[in-house]
């Protein structure tokens, strides 16, 4: 049974077609991804369907009927609803009153109230009408965006990339949530590039590329390699590296014990390590777990003790960031726009804010606009980076274009040490496979990188050595050659101890 | 000295009524997230419009609606110029202020008026009569009392009404009201159209009222300080009331001093309301600004 039918939509941008020819359909209950890259045409595609964009070409059915809604409202009032990928919240509002707002005919407040709580309870989305959005963490705030589509009972629930800012549990819960919809009969347009979750969710998946639509089979039964190659439309090379050469160590972490600087924070717990001159060591765990205060000290935005941290033997605790760049020590955040990159800032004056020491580019104390252009200019074409140009604010760019941006910028400078956190978090596969690539040549030329992941099979991929964080302590190094996905597990879970007495 | 407590509270009732009135507009304006600086503009258009019109037809009542529709004829300028030519809103409203101090004189140059016009005190019954509260609430003109009611009516739209959820969350995230499909600009631009009417009524209560003559620049700065109290009150209705009345209270005592002939300069006496405002302004902490206040919007994206 069909719910919604859509036949050759086709949308132009001047300079673009967004979409072209788009048709396929969504059955009744039927839980139907949407994959493709960044630019691929998929926000064009729900935004026609919820009314925000009208299609140049094509016509749409909703249960046979034809469909065409010429603003939200309409769409709404047809049954359609959607999850923004970016909240469509109100900070100083209530939850109450945000989903007031997105709904046609709200109740009195005590009603909706009430509603509120039905609905959360049934769907497993715990959420309290009183409190301040504002207030609320991103899965608290997504349930706010999902329960308010829910109280208007839509035939079709439009996911536009909803876990992009969730913890894996509220992964799973939200997943449990959109299954128990399915089968009480809401079809769900689950729109991703992450193929992993596609294949946990989904029954039918399209996938659209430049605009148009390359193909629709069942992920449960591709690969992921199949699924990234098609969207991409180009076989993809897994990271390769030339043989390893472990050479001295160049940086060495002793009982490095550091209070957060966040009230909810983990404070960091006598963490060892050594890593040595073209090795990649991996660092997993659980979001939460310390990643954030250990990438501070070991950048040096947290200050230590100065023997706690030996770059090449010499002390660096008690510096700041400026002088473990001078050292050969470079870090990239986990944050793109706001900690590694000053969104409003140009791709240029982004190089130029790290790449300063290193790279000489100022000269008696005056910017040497020239030469950080022409540095901007070679991170640009060495990593791909697609951007109108260099003066182009950093905040324009896509997740993975600024990300290139950003792993580049500290890769070129010739690091001896680069420690990097979650490198492809929210990139495409393409970029995520330049950026890992690029991480083992870094290694291969004989500098030390370490990798802080929460993605396992990126760790398992590329690293040569691999130890857990858990609640701001850092279990033994272990070689990554041979370890499983269970072993991970339990390394993660804190019980690497009890690994340790197994062997 | 012999000041009369109730006849200084009752006239701080009058001196304030046009700061409120300017201040519940320009609150509307900003809990929509636009920020119009031409308040003093547009205060001072409805004056000279509504001196006019009060004295030809001989009606002051005439004279506030007439001042109210000039006030909102000139918002409009700054709702198109913001709105649609997407100018920037600090600047358009500077340019506002002086727009409208020019006009205003240019259009009051031939204004003559009639000494008979006069805006009746009402009086209830019973309550006018109660020793003390009787002369400081219940004896003043019909303007005070609306603007009590305005503020009130303000209240209740933003706190209950379905429009005023809107306007509030127009003014908090322009960007995501407009993905859920309401129209930023139309709720904007009628936000500014109130925005303008109540500083006319404002301009229009100095001038019939207040002073009651016509003179070049006769706002004085009062719609500097209405945009004041906005941020002293934190975007609240209620709290407008005692921002508004502290100004007043204080302007309408120095005025006291002044004929009382105190030893200090006049030019002292004549900044202490200013003054009070800064100060209190500094002392306390602002709640927080409508977030999307004074940001461009352009529904393309």
């Amino acid at each position: 049974m069909k719910l919604l039918e859509l036949q050759g939509l086709t949308k132009a941008y001047p300079g673009v077609i967004a979409n072209s020819d788009v048709s396929f359909d969504i059955d009744k209950g039927q839980i139907h991804a949407v994959l493709g890259e960044n630019g691929a045409g998929k926000s064009t595609l729900v935004k026609t369907i919820y009314g925000l964009v009208r299609p140049d070409k094509g016509q749409m059915l909703l249960e046979g009927a034809p469909f065409a809604p010429t603003d939200p409202r309409s769409a709404r009032a047809a049954g359609v609803a959607m999850v923004f990928q970016h909240f469509s919240l109100f900070d100083a509002m209530s939850v109450a009153e945000n989903i007031a707002l997105g709904m046609e005919n709200p109740p009195k407040t005590q009603d909706l109230a009430t509603q509120i709580q039905a609905a959360s309870e049934n769907y497993g989305l715990p959420l309290s009408p009183d409190r301040i959005v504002g207030d609320l963490s991103a899965g608290e705030r997504q349930r706010v965006e999902i329960i308010r589509c829910l109280l208007q009972n839509p035939k079709l629930l439009i996911m536009d990339e909803p876990t992009s800012v969730l913890t894996p549990q509220e992964v799973d819960i939200l997943f449990g949530t959109l299954r128990l919809l399915a089968s009480e009969g809401t079809s769900i347009l689950y729109i991703s590039h992450k193929l992993q979750e596609i294949r946990a969710l989904c029954e039918h998946a399209t996938v659209l590329r430049q605009g148009k639509v390359v193909g629709t089979f069942d992920p449960r039964e591709m690969s992921n390699r199949d699924m990234a190659e098609m969207m991409v439309g180009k076989t993809l090379t897994t990271p390769k590296r030339a043989a390893v050469t472990t050479g001295q160590p160049l940086l060495q972490v002793s009982g490095l014990s550091a209070p957060s600087p966040h009230q909810f924070g983990t404070s960091l717990k006598e963490i060892s390590f050594t890593l040595h001159a073209g090795e990649v060591l991996g660092i997993g765990g659980v979001a939460g777990n310390g990643q954030d205060e250990l990438v501070a000290a070991l950048s040096g935005e947290i200050r230590t003790s100065d023997d706690m941290i030996l770059l090449e033997d010499q002390g660096i605790g008690a510096d700041g960031p400026n002088a473990r760049r001078a050292l050969g020590l470079c870090a990239a955040p986990e944050e793109r726009n706001g900690h590694a990159a000053a969104p409003d800032m140009s791709l240029v004056e982004n190089a130029l804010m790290t790449a300063k020491t290193r790279l000489s580019l100022l000269k008696k104390g005056f910017i040497d606009w020239p030469r950080s252009r022409a540095f901007a200019q070679e991170v640009i074409a060495r990593f791909d980076v697609r951007t109108p140009s260099p003066e182009t604010a950093a905040r324009a760019l896509s997740g993975g274009n600024l990300q290139k941006f950003v792993i580049g910028r500290e890769i070129i400078q010739n690091p001896r040490v680069l420690v990097i956190n979650q490198p492809t978090w929210g990139v495409d596969a393409a970029a995520a496979a330049a950026i890992r690539q690029a991480l083992l040549d870094l290694a291969s030329a004989g500098s030390a990188v370490l990798v802080i992941s929460q993605d396992l099979e990126e760790v398992l991929e590329i690293t040569d050595r691999f130890a857990a964080l858990n609640e701001g302590t850092l279990s033994q190094a272990v070689p990554t050659a041979g370890l499983t996905m269970e072993k991970i597990g339990l390394m993660l879970g804190g019980a690497h101890d009890l690994e340790v007495a197994h062997a | 000295m012999d000041i009369n407590p109730i006849l200084l509270l009752a006239a701080l009732m009058v001196a304030s009524t046009p700061i409120l009135l300017a201040a519940i507009g320009e609150l509307v304006v900003e809990r929509a997230g636009v920020l119009n600086l031409g308040v003093e503009g547009m205060m001072i258009v409805g004056a000279v419009c509504g001196y006019i019109a009060g004295h030809s037809s001989g009606n002051p009542y005439f004279g506030f609606v007439g001042a109210a529709c000039a006030g909102a004829v000139v918002s409009l300028v700054f709702a198109v110029l913001t709105q649609f030519l997407l100018t920037n809103q600090v600047a358009t409203g500077l340019g506002l202020t002086m727009f409208g101090l020019g006009l205003s004189s240019l259009i009051g140059q031939d204004a003559v008026g009639s000494p008979d016009l006069t805006v009746a005190k009402l009086s209830f019954p019973i309550l006018s009569d109660i020793p003390v509260l009787g002369p400081i609430l219940f004896r003043h003109d019909l303007m005070v009392y609306l603007s009590i009611v305005i503020v009130a009516g303000v209240w209740a739209f933003l706190k209950y009404s379905r429009a005023g959820l809107i306007l509030r969350a127009v003014g908090e995230n322009h960007e995501a009201a407009h993905a859920l499909g309401y129209n930023v600009r139309r709720v904007r631009v009628f936000a500014i159209l109130f925005g303008g009417a109540c500083a006319g009524l404002a301009g229009a209560y100095i001038s019939l009222v207040r002073v009651p003559q016509w003179i070049d620049g006769i706002t004085a700065g009062a719609g500097w300080i209405a945009l004041a109290i906005v941020v002293f009150a934190s975007w609240k209705p209620w709290r407008l009331i005692a921002g508004a009345y502290l100004f007043g209270g204080v302007t309408v005592l120095q005025l006291n001093l002044q004929a009382e002939g105190l030893k200090i300069p006049v030019e002292y006496l004549s900044m202490a309301p200013y003054l009070a405002t800064i100060i209190v302004l500094v002392m306390i902490r602002a709640g927080r600004a409508p977030a999307s206040l004074g940001k461009p919007f352009h529904p393309s994206s």
